[in-house]
């Protein structure tokens, strides 16, 4: 069993805690606090509090021209306060410890798990075993292709956490311009990469990756044709850019509505496409000659997906290009680690989402 | 082939297209959000069809369709007209079939 000092130093190396340092679900009283010993340095910080609060009441109590010193022996009402915070700290200390805890043991579920599927997954693929899905559990069929996409993207994501993480850094460093550009170029190329390879997964099955199982399920939520809305992106960004210039405010505003346009009609040719798919599933069969030709005729259908998951890439990678175009280098590496840090926090909310939901009754 | 170059100079839009293909529909659709009504031609419903498939993909649409001509050039398939729209490039080249734009 590690100790408690490990297992928080394991937590902040796979990065769950730091992006929660802004949201504080235990209050004020373990602000950007990660330390070892989080429970004997917030009672410091407790007690500090409270050493202000006893100075106010203590003034503010019956005898106003006692001296400093007097004020110094609590009156029965400050005790009984001190008391009541004493307890309060220790109930949140407790909720904090039992948390981590739980986190800590899910996440390394969730990486044995990882850990037995890659390796059963890669003995399947030496077999060559792909049409008996018994044993990989999670996803019934697997196709070699979006094995590998799901490989590949888990390595995608440890390399963009590492970005971001420079990103941040360069930033708060004040590095030359010519330094960030190639940063922000790295960061682009980092996305045309993932969309190459989902392009690669979208030729395997498209379905699979339509699904999203690859992703988080907090990301699931929000998805857009296979990946997130382009749209969305720019007000995710926005806030993030101020102060911009009047013309970048015209063409920002433009990318938006025509982002929105190519959604609009993508998201309708989606809709037809579902529509003829129903419509050819659903035709009177007179004999199961028919019915299976049917069938072929719906599989078909479905290859169209894959031109549609591709578009809605193009559109992606297009958004965040005329953005590049729009932004000073400084501002497209604000808005690129606006970008990662917002999926990076969708994905920490999706593992605190598991570990509250992995143990109810 | 003289047959699409024909009837790519038509109309100021005009878009190739196969009756069953969904992205040819949304890109007609795209249009229509621009408030321009592109001359939709159907190749699956044309006897010549298949050599007009030839013939587009000899002029350099990767896909065959949709295959977007403007003012009897050609555009290119879906990707050229989305980067185009998303450039603010599609908009000027739609002025003159846009009506009271």
């Amino acid at each position: 069993m590690s100790s408690p000092s490990s297992q928080l130093a394991t937590l902040r190396r796979m990065s769950i805690y730091e992006p929660f340092h802004q949201i504080s679900m235990w209050g004020d009283t373990f602000h950007g606090d990660a330390s070892p010993n989080t429970g004997s340095s917030t009672i410091v910080q407790v007690d500090t509090r409270l050493d202000n609060q006893t100075e106010y009441l203590s003034h503010n109590s019956v005898e106003p021209s006692r001296s400093d010193q007097e004020a110094n022996k609590p009156s029965e009402k400050t005790q009984r306060r001190l008391a009541q915070n004493r307890e309060a700290a220790r109930k949140s200390r407790l909720r904090k410890k039992a948390y981590v805890q739980q986190l800590e043991s899910s996440r390394l579920k969730l990486a044995q798990l990882e850990q037995e599927l890659d390796r059963a997954r890669r003995q399947g693929i030496y077999t060559g075993s792909t049409s008996d899905g018994s044993h990989f559990g999670l996803s019934g069929n697997i196709n070699p292709g979006i094995t590998a996409f799901e490989m590949e993207y888990s390595h995608w994501v440890e390399e963009q956490n590492r970005q971001i993480y420079e990103l941040r850094n360069a930033l708060q460093k004040h590095i030359t311009d010519i330094e960030l550009r190639i940063l922000v170029e790295n960061g682009l190329n980092h996305y045309n990469n993932l969309f190459r390879m989902k392009a690669d997964a979208a030729k395997a099955d498209v379905l699979s990756l339509i699904s999203g199982m690859w992703r988080t399920s907090t990301e699931r939520f929000f998805q857009w044709i296979g990946g997130f809305r382009p749209s969305e992106l720019l007000n995710i960004l926005m806030p993030q850019l101020e102060p911009l210039t009047e013309q970048q405010l015209i063409d920002v505003c433009n990318l938006r509505q025509s982002s929105q346009q190519a959604e609009d009609a993508l998201q309708q040719g989606i809709d037809k496409l579902q529509q003829s798919l129903v419509q050819i599933i659903t035709e009177e069969q007179l004999s199961s000659g028919i019915y299976q030709s049917q069938m072929v005729a719906a599989a078909e259908k479905l290859e169209a997906l894959e031109s549609f998951v591709n578009q809605a890439d193009h559109l992606r990678q297009q958004t965040m290009q005329q953005m590049y175009r729009v932004l000073t280098t400084r501002q497209a590496a604000r808005a690129l680690l606006a970008l990662g840090e917002y999926f990076h926090r969708l994905r920490a909310l999706s593992s605190l989402w598991a570990a509250q939901h992995l143990e109810s009754a | 082939m003289d047959k699409v170059t024909r009837l790519a100079s038509e109309k100021g839009v005009v878009i190739f297209s196969k009756s069953s293909c969904c992205l040819c529909y949304a890109v007609n659709i795209l249009f229509q959000e621009l408030g321009v009504h592109p001359m939709v031609y159907e190749i699956d419903q044309d006897p010549e069809g298949k050599e007009m498939e030839k013939a587009l993909m000899r002029m350099g649409c990767n896909a065959p369709v949709p295959a977007v001509f403007i003012s009897g050039q050609l555009v290119g398939s879906t990707n050229e007209v989305m980067s185009l729209h998303l450039s603010g490039n599609l908009i000027p080249l739609l002025k003159p079939y846009q009506p009271f734009s």
